[in-house]
């Protein structure tokens, strides 16, 4: 498992990386925690020329708060992300899901940023951060902008980053007070997911006032279920309410059909688990 | 781990004991030693160029832009290196006309399956092979993939190898009426079709394809600078290894030296002889250097054999009391586009396991093997004997089922009991001791099986959403292969004996020398708690020494579970040795005659005396040699090599609580339970070991493990994002216990352990998550029961149609998703 020749540059600072990342045109890959670039290095299925590691920048680790928002920088771990008390406490739904990934080793060399730019529609956290209405934070040769999570997840492995744009950072709303649940299903333990499910709910007084749901490995990007959330919202936090807004969840979806699932049976899973996950989230 | 065992013998100290390994110290702490860590000075690398499609005419090789990369030294096709006529060994022609093609080093004209090598880079380094290998250009005309073993048997089928007119390897047949080792099953099953108070029982069972996926990937160096070629390999059977080595090269057997150093893992994957260490020994005759071949997972996914892959089809007779009366097995096994060393034998050894444990007076056994344009299939932990077990352990469920019947209560009521041993079955095997009786209550108990039975019902009468299931499987195994002279009479390429030597040295440290050849077992523990009380002496004195042919120069290596019951055995017979040749110098010493010397705890004494010297002692005397007996030589050092009589017949009751998730079709393991009679129990500690490890990957048959091939037979599962090992978190705590029964064939009373956990396994699982379901209307869920598979098998059982599933696509998702299985091996496009 050799990769091809690839030439390495590892900045410590952010504007080292956006100009280092520029210069190596459209050959040059970012690595981050390497769990998904990696492999691909080492099954010749890439070979870029340069690549740009991310680990030696320290603004681009840590989560903090900024104003109403948690903002993560992209180079946290998901091990960081899982222990995070500020997180805990206003984005609980991303600490979950963040909890599910792979295995403890990958969790302690994976990073938010990484897995996000990767764009994976089996990744648990896209569908998390597209449901919490998350910003992304790019940085280019042009300076930085802000892109929403809707406008984020193009397709299969393709973001709104251009060739020469790191993330940066992931920012969250505050959903403090929240409930929430990923339900997740695989094959086994450190299996991508077959289907996952992310909510998040407010409940006032035993009725669902607002509600975010994702959709994981439900079509060519993260999917937002907004048929289930339209259904919950102002309904009781009951199993019947579950039960009736999980009919929705396939609105909208493309589930593709593999070895492990085809697309009946995906819907089918997505369905059955979105009425766990919302039974499970109230609960 | 619970243990019952005999009282132990006043000699014994260390048998029994549950050392911890003493090879683990230096393993788990790196300072291990594998293959690839061994790079002699001067070493070059070869990189092997493999064929991405299963079946094809190679119309050009151009090596031209590959040989100008930087670090290359050479790129070879067969006829370049001239070895287009050599062809690898098969050990085993199951029959006289069995139809055997040649297996090249490389393909020359046609390629017969994704994953055979055309042609090899040699480089200074191992990147600039790879990097180069990307450089050579290969053009091929597709030809029609054989796929299905039953289509290729058909009439017009396209023809793997057109030379043997044939897809057909070979059709073996064991008749229990012709061989007169029990009556007829045709006139069995005409008399259970005309009697109103018999029943007939015929289902198909499909034994899926699975990889051993061994931790360490396979791999070799070949050093020719020395007096003699040195092989190191990551193998299990150096010495095999070399004599093949020499029939396939004709390099003489004594200018060959193989060894085998620290060795991860093989699970009968490592048993083969390989094209890649051939080329090895070819390209390093050629350069005169030093070559190395490490694989990467992905090609040993890809191009290691295979193991399973049958397809069988089952009838079984019984009276409606339960009483078993004949059992017809007809296989159709994958042999893979070649055959591997011993691969043709490998559902063979399954043919005398289908009676297993229960009392059928017929029973007839035809295979049939297959070639496929797919990767070659041989010996997997079990070897035959897995698919034997889960064959007749489904199919006493169906029976069971049929008859309304316990499914414990009719293996009870068939099985060998207690009081009848030995018993010689109906293939003429003769089991020399068991008690399924104890295994069977014992884990019983401990399962908890009436008040499971109890939560089963109460479960199906709420219609809970989670159903749970009782999976049985009351297993034995023929272990040790093998009585050479039984291998002789099965057409095997070889005896089935082992050697030992014991030198005693100076100091009174022991050396033992082994013919068998550890690759994780645990021999350095286990042999040295044997040779200690044997020869009573310290176990840290003991020091093992094995896997390379200039220090263990006789041997037949380890598979089939043989190093303790074979291995072990030939060193008890040398220690017996050492102890007679003590014994005579200890009397000349001592001035006594040796009828008075008695050997107790390592020390000769004198009876009624407290004159005595230790056989440490002795030993010294035997160095100096400045007085010894003249009619022997001064030393104590002794060779013995063993050829077992019979086979040893570990036995064991195997009970899995499942519980399936009917909205879903998830199954979980929620409690396995196994009471094991593996007979003495050198360590239990290790014993325990064998079994956890051997119940996870009969398991992961059951749930989680198939090598799946695409229509144009490309390998799908080509990484292990896709070929899904389970790992700990996907399995419970097992309840292991063991009974013993100790084996009348053998000094130790041993019977072996290494492949006990997965024989037994599989239909475990398999038994209990169809019980799960068949109040559902389920009949059978293939392997492994995945929760799409049981999803679909509640629909069909509820009379809803539902898609078919692709088994050979790739989502884009799932990390590696972006893989094109029709290039498996990631060529950057």
């Amino acid at each position: 498992m050799i990769p091809a020749q690839f030439d390495y540059v590892r900045p410590t600072t952010l504007d080292e990386a956006v100009r280092a990342l520029s210069e190596g045109g459209e050959d040059a890959k970012v690595l981050g925690g390497g769990q998904s670039l990696l492999p691909v290095l080492r099954l010749r299925l890439a070979a870029p020329t340069l690549l740009v590691d991310l680990g030696g920048i320290a603004e681009l680790r840590g989560i903090r708060e900024d104003g109403d928002r948690i903002a993560v920088g992209a180079m946290t771990t998901h091990h960081d992300v899982v222990h995070d008390e500020l997180l805990h406490e206003h984005v609980g739904l991303l600490s979950d899901a963040a909890a599910t990934v792979a295995d403890p080793q990958v969790r302690h060399r994976g990073t938010l940023g990484g897995a996000l730019s990767h764009a994976d529609p089996a990744g648990d956290l896209g569908a998390v951060a597209l449901a919490l209405e998350a910003e992304f934070v790019l940085a280019g040769p042009g300076g930085r902008r802000t892109v929403a999570a809707t406008e984020f997840f193009l397709d299969y492995f393709t973001t709104a980053l251009a060739e020469d744009e790191l993330l940066t950072e992931i920012r969250f709303p505050r959903y403090t007070g929240w409930k929430h649940h990923y339900e997740k299903f695989n094959r086994t333990a450190q299996a991508w997911s077959m289907v996952a499910v992310a909510v998040a709910l407010k409940v006032d007084g035993g009725v669902i006032s607002e509600a975010r749901v994702g959709l994981t490995n439900m079509g060519t990007t993260p999917i937002r279920a907004s048929g289930v959330e339209a259904a919950l919202v102002g309904q009781p936090a009951s199993e019947d309410s579950a039960k009736a807004a999980a009919a929705h969840a396939t609105e909208g979806t493309s589930a593709p059909s593999d070895a492990d699932a085809a697309a009946d049976y995906r819907e089918h899973l997505a369905r059955v688990l979105t009425g766990r996950a919302v039974l499970t989230a109230a609960g | 781990m619970t243990v019952t065992e005999q009282t132990p013998a006043p000699t014994t100290t260390e048998v029994g004991r549950a050392r911890t390994r003493k090879e683990d110290a230096r393993l788990i702490t790196g300072r291990s030693r594998y293959t690839d860590s061994i790079t002699p000075h001067g070493t070059l690398h070869m990189h092997v160029v493999r064929s991405p499609l299963a079946h094809a005419t190679i119309t050009s090789v151009d090596t031209s832009s590959a040989l100008r990369s930087p670090g290359v030294l050479g790129v070879y096709t067969a006829a370049d290196l001239g070895v287009e006529a050599v062809g690898l060994p098969c050990a085993w022609p199951i029959t006289p006309d069995m139809k055997a093609p040649q297996r090249p080093l490389l393909a020359s004209r046609t390629v017969h399956f994704a994953g055979e090598g055309v042609a090899v880079v040699v480089a200074r380094s191992a990147a600039a092979a790879r990097d180069a290998a990307d450089q050579v250009e290969i053009d091929y005309e597709p030809l029609e993939p054989v796929l299905d073993m039953e289509a290729a048997l058909a009439e017009g089928a396209t023809l793997v190898h057109p030379d043997l007119g044939t897809n057909e390897n070979a059709t073996w047949v064991f008749d229990s009426g012709a061989a007169g080792t029990g009556s007829s099953v045709d006139e069995a099953i005409a008399a259970a079709e005309a009697d109103p108070d018999s029943i007939v029982v015929k289902r198909r069972f499909l034994q899926q394809r699975l990889i051993p996926a061994f931790m360490e990937p396979r791999s070799c160096v070949v050093d020719p600078t020395g007096e003699q070629i040195t092989i190191w390999a990551a193998t299990q059977v150096p010495h095999i290894l070399r004599t093949m080595t020499t029939v396939t090269l004709g390099v003489p057997e004594s200018k060959l030296r193989v060894i085998a150093p620290d060795v991860g893992g093989g699970f009968g994957g490592k048993i083969g002889v390989l094209p890649e260490e051939m080329l090895c020994v070819v390209l390093a005759q050629k350069t005169g250097k030093p070559v190395k071949w490490t694989e990467t997972r992905s090609e040993s996914l890809l191009a290691a054999h295979h193991g399973r892959d049958q397809i069988q089809d089952i009838t079984i007779t019984a009276k409606k009391d339960g009483t078993v009366t004949g059992l017809d097995v007809h296989l159709l096994a994958d042999m893979g586009a070649y055959l591997g060393l011993v691969g043709p034998g490998v559902p063979i050894l399954g043919a005398f396991m289908f009676n297993a444990i229960y009392k059928f007076p017929a029973l007839k056994f035809t295979c049939t093997n297959v070639f496929t344009t797919k990767t070659l299939t041989d010996a997997y932990r079990g070897a035959g004997r897995p698919e034997a077990t889960f064959a007749i352990e489904r199919i006493m469920d169906e029976l069971a089922v049929e008859l309304g019947r316990d499914p414990m209560d009719l293996r009870r009521q068939n099985w060998i009991t207690h009081g009848e041993f030995p018993f010689t079955t109906v293939v003429g095997l003769t089991y020399d001791s068991g008690n399924y009786e104890q295994a069977t209550d014992q884990a019983m108990a401990t399962f908890d099986y009436a008040g499971l039975r109890h939560e089963q019902e109460e479960r199906r009468r709420s219609g809970d959403r989670i159903q749970l299931g009782i999976g049985i499987s009351t297993f034995t195994e023929m272990c040790g292969l093998a009585p050479s002279r039984v291998l002789g009479s099965l057409d095997y390429g070889a005896g089935g004996w082992e050697a030992a030597s014991i030198r005693m040295l100076a100091t009174g440290k022991v050396e033992v020398i082994t013919g068998a050849s550890g690759h994780g077992q645990g021999h350095e523990t286990a042999f040295s708690q044997i040779v200690a009380d044997q020869l009573g002496v310290p176990y840290e004195d003991v020091e093992v020494l094995h896997g390379d042919t200039h220090v263990s120069p006789k041997g037949l290596d380890t598979y089939g579970s043989r190093s303790l019951v074979v291995g072990g055995i030939a060193i008890v017979k040398a220690a017996e040795k050492v102890v007679v040749k003590a014994k005579k110098i200890a009397a000349h010493l001592l001035e006594a005659s040796e009828e008075d010397l008695e050997f107790s705890g390592g020390n000769f004494t004198v009876r009624g005396t407290d004159k005595g010297k230790s056989i440490q002692e002795i030993a010294f005397a035997a160095f100096m040699a400045h007085d010894y007996p003249e009619d022997m030589e001064p030393s104590l050092d002794s060779d013995a090599v063993y050829d077992p009589e019979n086979f040893s017949f570990p036995h064991g009751t195997h009970l899995a609580a499942m519980e399936v998730d009917t909205e879903t079709g998830q199954v979980r393991l929620r409690k396995y339970v196994c009471v094991d009679d593996v007979g003495t129990v050198v360590n239990p500690l290790i014993v325990e070991g064998q079994v956890h490890g051997g119940l996870a990957q009969g398991i992961a048959q059951a749930l989680f493990e198939e090598a799946t091939y695409d229509d144009q037979g490309t390998l799908v599962t080509g990484t292990l994002v896709d070929y899904t090992l389970p790992s700990a978190a996907d399995l419970p705590s097992f309840d292991t216990a063991v009974v013993s029964t100790p084996a009348t064939s053998n000094p130790l009373g041993v019977k072996g352990v290494g492949e006990a956990g997965t024989i037994a396994s599989t239909p475990a699982i398999v038994n209990g998550v169809i019980d799960a379901l068949r109040h559902l209307g389920v009949t059978n869920v293939e392997m492994p029961t995945t929760s799409q598979r049981v999803w679909r098998a509640i629909q069909a059982a509820k009379g809803n149609t539902t898609q078919e599933t692709p088994t050979d696509v790739h989502s884009p998702g799932a990390g590696l998703g972006s893989i094109d299985p029709n290039n498996p091996q990631g060529e950057v496009l």
